[in-house]
């Protein structure tokens, strides 16, 4: 049933090959196909772009105002490609391993090797495009080693890549709906594909300042709608991150894979209330300079500079000294969860651990920590009021980004035909644990140099076929139960807010299925998703009019999903009884508490599949025929 | 304006919600009211007019400074043969009065453009802005001289108008007697009211000039950095003397310094 | 702490719009402007209230999502700062806090405090954008940007359009955001081609929806980026330029 369509030959020959024998749809033929582009970040947007170069017809939607705002413009670090410009070594071959060792392995060998291939070409793009990365004097491009990584092939615009990049995508959308090759929808949410037999032919649609559903027909949809972390309440996503096209592509047939993989990012600022709305990463590179610490004593009140040199406990030193504070992400943030569960956590909640940069200031000089990281402890005094140049910082880890989604193929296709996912929407590349400044490579990758390859095979078998028209029953059924939906979270009339709901299952979800995780709360978590998941159905309340601007009706639907999107999470966490990357189990560890990947049982990708009661297990295998699986150690 | 922007084709069951600029079609026009047309272009026009208007206020002042002159031998005040002087330049080869007819046509025209696109530029803003902020506003940066042109520009184009008719044309001066300057400058200006009205509309003119150059320069699209680190001087220069030099007559008239 | 708000309040584009007077109780020091009034939202909708309409994302002061007129200040009196970097540690107890919509007729109220700011899209779609198909680009590093050229681009593209700068400017002129965009390209190498093509349509379409620029400097204040006020004189020499080398080229066509 789940067919990768991963091409045979060497791993150095597999894109080009596969380039040449799919089918290709003629240049005269191209403005006959319509295709549907849900969210505009880097993945949309690039691959909107392209797909109106080529001459395709494009709808593009996005709930923002803009397609400028998409999440991906929050990204600060980098993106990576296996340049070499600087010399030091690195191939395509080594940032297809490093990418595939960093991401536990446990993704696909293929798919990897073809964004590290493209890596390249991304940075041409973009730069020709006129982002303005980071320069030499001489005027060539500047690189940086990032993550941790042996070699330097990190670009970057100072600490907003991300913004940079998108910016580059949406200029490049600008371009091709100025010249009405892509027709922009804004302020307009997916809430349904449509599926007429087993191919997907369009979406359903609100209209957010009318409240006006509607009907769109194509002859392919593209998701590239992000990731869902905001299942957790509190993440670094931007508030209206959400679940709700994948998983409504989910449940008319498309798989999901792997929903545990979870990335919890180490650095973060430690919410300060209980109406923390979001919380902000402080960029990894401050573990450069900066040495993590508790109080040895558990419930040690008094203020970091009373609190003498023997009574601090430099745990990441101590348990892992050749690495020390610069361990991955995950192994840092999940000793600061044990930190903190030993109640020896730091701040007015005792949610936090200490980053001290006073041994830093005391070395290189308040001047040269300043100019690295000024505008990061800017960021920091302005949100805690705390000088991090005289008072350690706390930083606590927050869910960040998700290696899970819509499972796909070579071809980014889900398993429904038509139907394809982009960027972070989809499961592809980065196995268990994702490598930093590799996620604005995936998103461009995809939206500008695979899926406009891919998506001809599929439309070339349906050349001449129109799209099928909306008042088609599979869109009049499906347009009526989107519409019921939407009465139906109106009608509830309960006494509790969206937020309310929203926040007790991210309790959950943190505490159940974060950092750690274990059968028993796993299970825990199954009786209370379903449970809180019925109260809401009989107790929120969404005030308001469905027929014109309702942000707590966007809310109610986002969160309605994420609670399926939750049970599923933590069935796939309690199923996959391994470690692997961002998913620690506690019964997968070595005999030093370090996580134990179980490959001979655990080596495939789990791909659910919707049920009404149960979801279905799928696996696709993994096989790796050019890398040696190893267990990471940084002691 | 001939771009081509959002050929947005919506289906019949989408509502489009872009806001759609009002239609400005022009035809085919010449290039300077096209130019001109234009709010940079306007903008720009304004800054050269407001140069030549400066250059003019700036020489008046100075000419006017021969009024602190001793009279010659001949008991004729130097400012009435300063004056006589201009309406004598170039003759007899070109007739009297002629050249001073010239910079009046060309200063009236600055005048003229100056005033058309300052106060077309602030109707179209003001437009723009149909709904009013309730809070008052906190101003940071915009200063006090930048915020009022529109009111600093009309006190003293009301002056110009008071200040022709007073001093050139004698028509709202009791004792008016053509071409004794110095006569008409200080019996008018003997008059409280009349020198308090010089005093206010010279100082909304430098408020005005103030601005007015160091705007000048971002209009006309300078981005020299050495330039920009002259030009708040430059502008505070130029305006201080202006403005001195133009007290300095009803002042010293008025206190009977100069009689 | 507790403050008092008013805030704007309009049921719809056409719908007539008044203030409403809410007290905010129990306000933490620690809050984020925006966490102030998400706590007022859920008071409202528990009372059976409709609750405040605000734009809002990714809360991180990049997105350009959000945008307060918060007594009388674009995005607050904090400077530099985008309203979901605003902390209420900035007001003091007892406080009245006048909260308004951005203003101008370029960015119409869509409910609340939301504005319609796709003007602001379409101004970027008459040309702030370099022409290269995907695909098409030579390596990267073929051509060559001297880093001050690429420092200074950097400085205008930080811009994160979120529209204070024509909601501080007392004339409502956009020319800090099409300048920014103009500089940012305008300065590179590969920006050359479209130079001019750019300048003019970028700016013709500015001035179908916004005010005269009269170079006050409030927009630069206002802006969370602190793009500089020199964009706005790039923009205007350009412009001039264009107008001729453009007459040049179309000439010659």
């Amino acid at each position: 049933m789940l067919e990768s369509r991963i091409p045979a030959g060497p791993l150095a020959d597999k894109w080009d090959n596969h380039k040449f024998s799919i089918d290709l749809v003629n240049p005269a033929n191209k403005r006959k196909f319509e295709i549907i582009v849900v969210g505009t970040g880097l993945a949309g947007a690039s691959a909107a772009a392209t797909l109106g170069e080529l001459g395709y017809k494009v709808k593009a939607f996005t709930f923002h105002d803009s397609p400028r705002r998409a999440h991906s413009i929050s990204a600060q670090g980098g993106i990576n490609a296996a340049k070499n410009y600087p010399n030091d070594g690195d191939s395509i071959f080594r940032l297809f391993y490093d990418t595939i060792k960093g991401g536990d392995y446990r993704s696909r060998e293929a798919n990897v090797y073809r964004l590290a291939q493209v890596s390249n070409e991304i940075i041409d793009q973009c730069a020709a495009q006129g982002v303005p990365f980071a320069r030499e004097y001489g005027g060539q491009l500047a690189n940086r080693s990032f993550g941790g990584a042996q070699v330097s092939r990190t670009f970057y615009a100072r600490g907003q890549t991300g913004q940079q990049l998108l910016l580059g995508a949406y200029q490049a959308l600008a371009r091709q709906i100025s010249l009405g090759k892509v027709e922009m929808h804004t302020r307009t949410e997916m809430l349904d594909v449509v599926v007429h037999e087993g191919k997907a032919v369009g979406i359903v649609t609100r209209n957010l300042l009318t409240g006006a559903i509607e009907s769109h027909s194509a002859h392919a949809v593209v998701l590239a709608t992000g990731g869902y972390g905001n299942v957790y309440y509190l993440s670094t996503n931007a508030m209206n991150s959400n679940v709700t096209a994948a998983w409504r592509a989910h449940r008319r047939g498309a798989f999901f894979a792997n929903p545990c993989f979870t990335q919890i990012h180490p650095t973060c600022i430690p919410s300060s209330d209980e109406f923390q709305s979001k919380l902000t990463l402080m960029s990894e590179s401050l573990r450069n300079d900066g040495r993590i610490w508790v109080p040895v004593k558990a419930g040690d009140d008094r203020p970091p500079g009373q609190i003498p040199e023997a009574e601090r406990d430099y745990y990441l030193e101590r348990k892992y000294p050749a690495f020390g504070n610069l361990v991955p992400r995950d192994v840092a943030s999940r000793n600061a969860k044990i930190q903190i569960d030993r109640e020896k956590g730091v701040g007015p909640l005792k949610n936090g651990v200490y980053l001290d940069f006073a041994d830093a200031i005391g070395r290189l000089g308040r001047d040269t920590i300043a100019e690295r990281y000024g505008n990061l402890f800017d960021i920091y005094h302005r949100i805690t009021d705390e000088n991090p140049y005289e008072v350690p910082m706390r930083i606590y880890p927050a869910v960040h980004y998700t290696m899970g989604g819509l499972w796909v193929d070579y071809n980014l296709m889900t398993n429904v035909p038509g139907l394809y996912a982009l960027g972070e929407a989809n499961f592809s590349d980065h196995g268990a644990n994702r490598l930093g400044a590799s996620a604005l490579m995936q998103g461009l990758a995809d939206g500008y140099f695979v899926l406009p390859y891919t998506i001809g095979d599929y439309l070339a078998e349906s050349l001449g076929d129109p799209p099928l028209p909306i008042d088609n029953p599979a869109f009049v059924e499906t347009r009526a139960e989107v519409e019921n939906r939407i009465a139906h979270l109106m009608g509830i009339n309960g006494s509790r807010t969206v937020d309310y709901f929203h926040r007790e299952l991210g309790k959950i979800m943190w505490d159940q299925c974060g950092m750690a995780r274990n059968q028993s709360g796993l299970e825990k978590a199954l009786s209370e998703i379903p449970a809180l998941k019925a109260e809401f159905y009989a107790d929120v309340r969404v005030p308001g009019r469905a027929d014109g601007l309702n942000q707590s009706l966007e809310k109610a639907g986002r969160v309605a999903d994420f609670f399926e999107l939750g049970e599923l999470m933590c069935r796939d966490a309690l199923h996959r009884s391994e470690s692997a990357g961002g998913h620690f189990r506690e019964e997968s560890q070595t005999p030093e508490g370090e996580a134990l990947r179980k490959d001979d049982e655990f080596s495939y990708v789990s791909a659910w599949e919707y049920s009404e009661s149960d979801a279905i297990l799928h696996k696709e295998e993994l096989e790796f025929e050019n890398v040696q699986l190893t267990q990471r150690s940084y002691k | 304006m001939g771009m081509l922007r959002g050929a947005i084709v919506a289906g019949d069951n989408v509502t489009q919600i872009r806001p759609k600029a009002p239609s400005d079609e022009s035809t085919a026009v010449s290039f300077l009211l096209s130019f001109y047309r234009s709010q940079v272009g306007r903008k720009w026009i304004m800054a050269l007019s407001g140069v030549a208007i400066v250059g003019f206020v700036f020489f008046h002042m100075l000419g006017n400074l021969h009024l602190y002159e001793p009279a010659g031998p001949d008991g004729v005040a130097r400012i009435d043969e300063y004056a006589e002087g201009l309406r004598a330049i170039g003759e007899p080869i070109i007739p009297r009065s002629g050249l001073l007819w010239v910079a009046r046509i060309g200063l009236l025209a600055a005048f003229l453009v100056h005033i058309h696109a300052g106060y077309s530029l602030w109707w179209k803003s003001r437009k723009t802005r149909p709904v009013r902020y309730d809070a008052d506003r906190t101003w940071v940066t915009a200063s006090f001289a930048s915020r009022n042109m529109v009111i600093t520009g009309t006190i003293v184009l009301l002056f110009i108008i008071y200040h022709l008719a007073h001093l050139t044309w004698g028509t709202v001066h009791d004792d008016f007697i053509p071409g004794e300057v110095r006569h008409n400058v200080i019996t008018g200006l003997d008059n409280p009211i009349v020198a308090g009205w010089y005093i206010v509309a010279n100082l909304a003119l430098g408020l005005h000039v103030l601005h007015g150059i160091w705007s000048m320069f971002q209009s006309l699209g300078s981005t020299s950095p050495r330039l920009a680190a002259i030009r708040t001087g430059l502008a505070t220069g130029i305006t201080a003397l202006i403005v001195l030099g133009n007290l300095s007559f009803p002042l010293l008239v008025l206190t009977g310094v100069v009689s | 702490m507790r403050v008092n708000l008013r805030v704007w309040r309009q049921a719809g584009p056409d719908a007539p719009g008044g203030f409403e007077t809410y007290q905010a109780e129990e306000v933490s020091e620690e809050m984020s402007f925006l966490e102030m009034l998400d706590m007022v939202n859920e008071e409202l909708v528990v009372s059976g209230g409709l609750p405040i309409t605000f734009d809002h994302d990714c809360r991180e002061g990049i997105c350009g999502s959000c945008g307060l007129m918060i007594n009388g200040q674009a995005h607050g009196p904090q400077l530099g700062t985008a309203t979901c970097q605003l902390h209420m540690r900035t007001f003091s107890d007892g406080d009245t806090i006048v909260i308004e919509p951005w203003r101008s007729s370029g960015f119409p109220v869509i409910q609340d405090l939301a504005v319609n700011r796709s003007a602001f899209d379409q101004i970027i779609e008459a040309g702030g954008f370099i022409s290269v198909a995907t695909g098409s680009a030579p390596d990267a590093n073929l051509t060559l940007v001297p880093k001050v050229a690429a420092d200074a681009a950097m400085d205008a593209a930080a811009c994160i359009g979120c529209g204070a700068c024509v909601a501080a400017c007392p004339n409502g002129a956009a020319q800090l955001f099409t300048g920014a965009k103009i500089t940012h390209l305008n300065l590179l190498p590969q920006g050359q081609a479209e130079r001019w093509k750019r300048t003019e349509q970028m700016v013709d379409v500015m001035d179908e929806f916004f005010g005269s620029c009269s170079n006050m400097g409030e927009c630069t204040t206002a802006c969370p980026k602190g793009i500089p006020l020199e964009v706005i004189a790039e923009l205007n020499r350009d412009y001039v330029k264009a107008q001729f080398i453009n007459r040049k080229l179309t000439a010659q066509d």
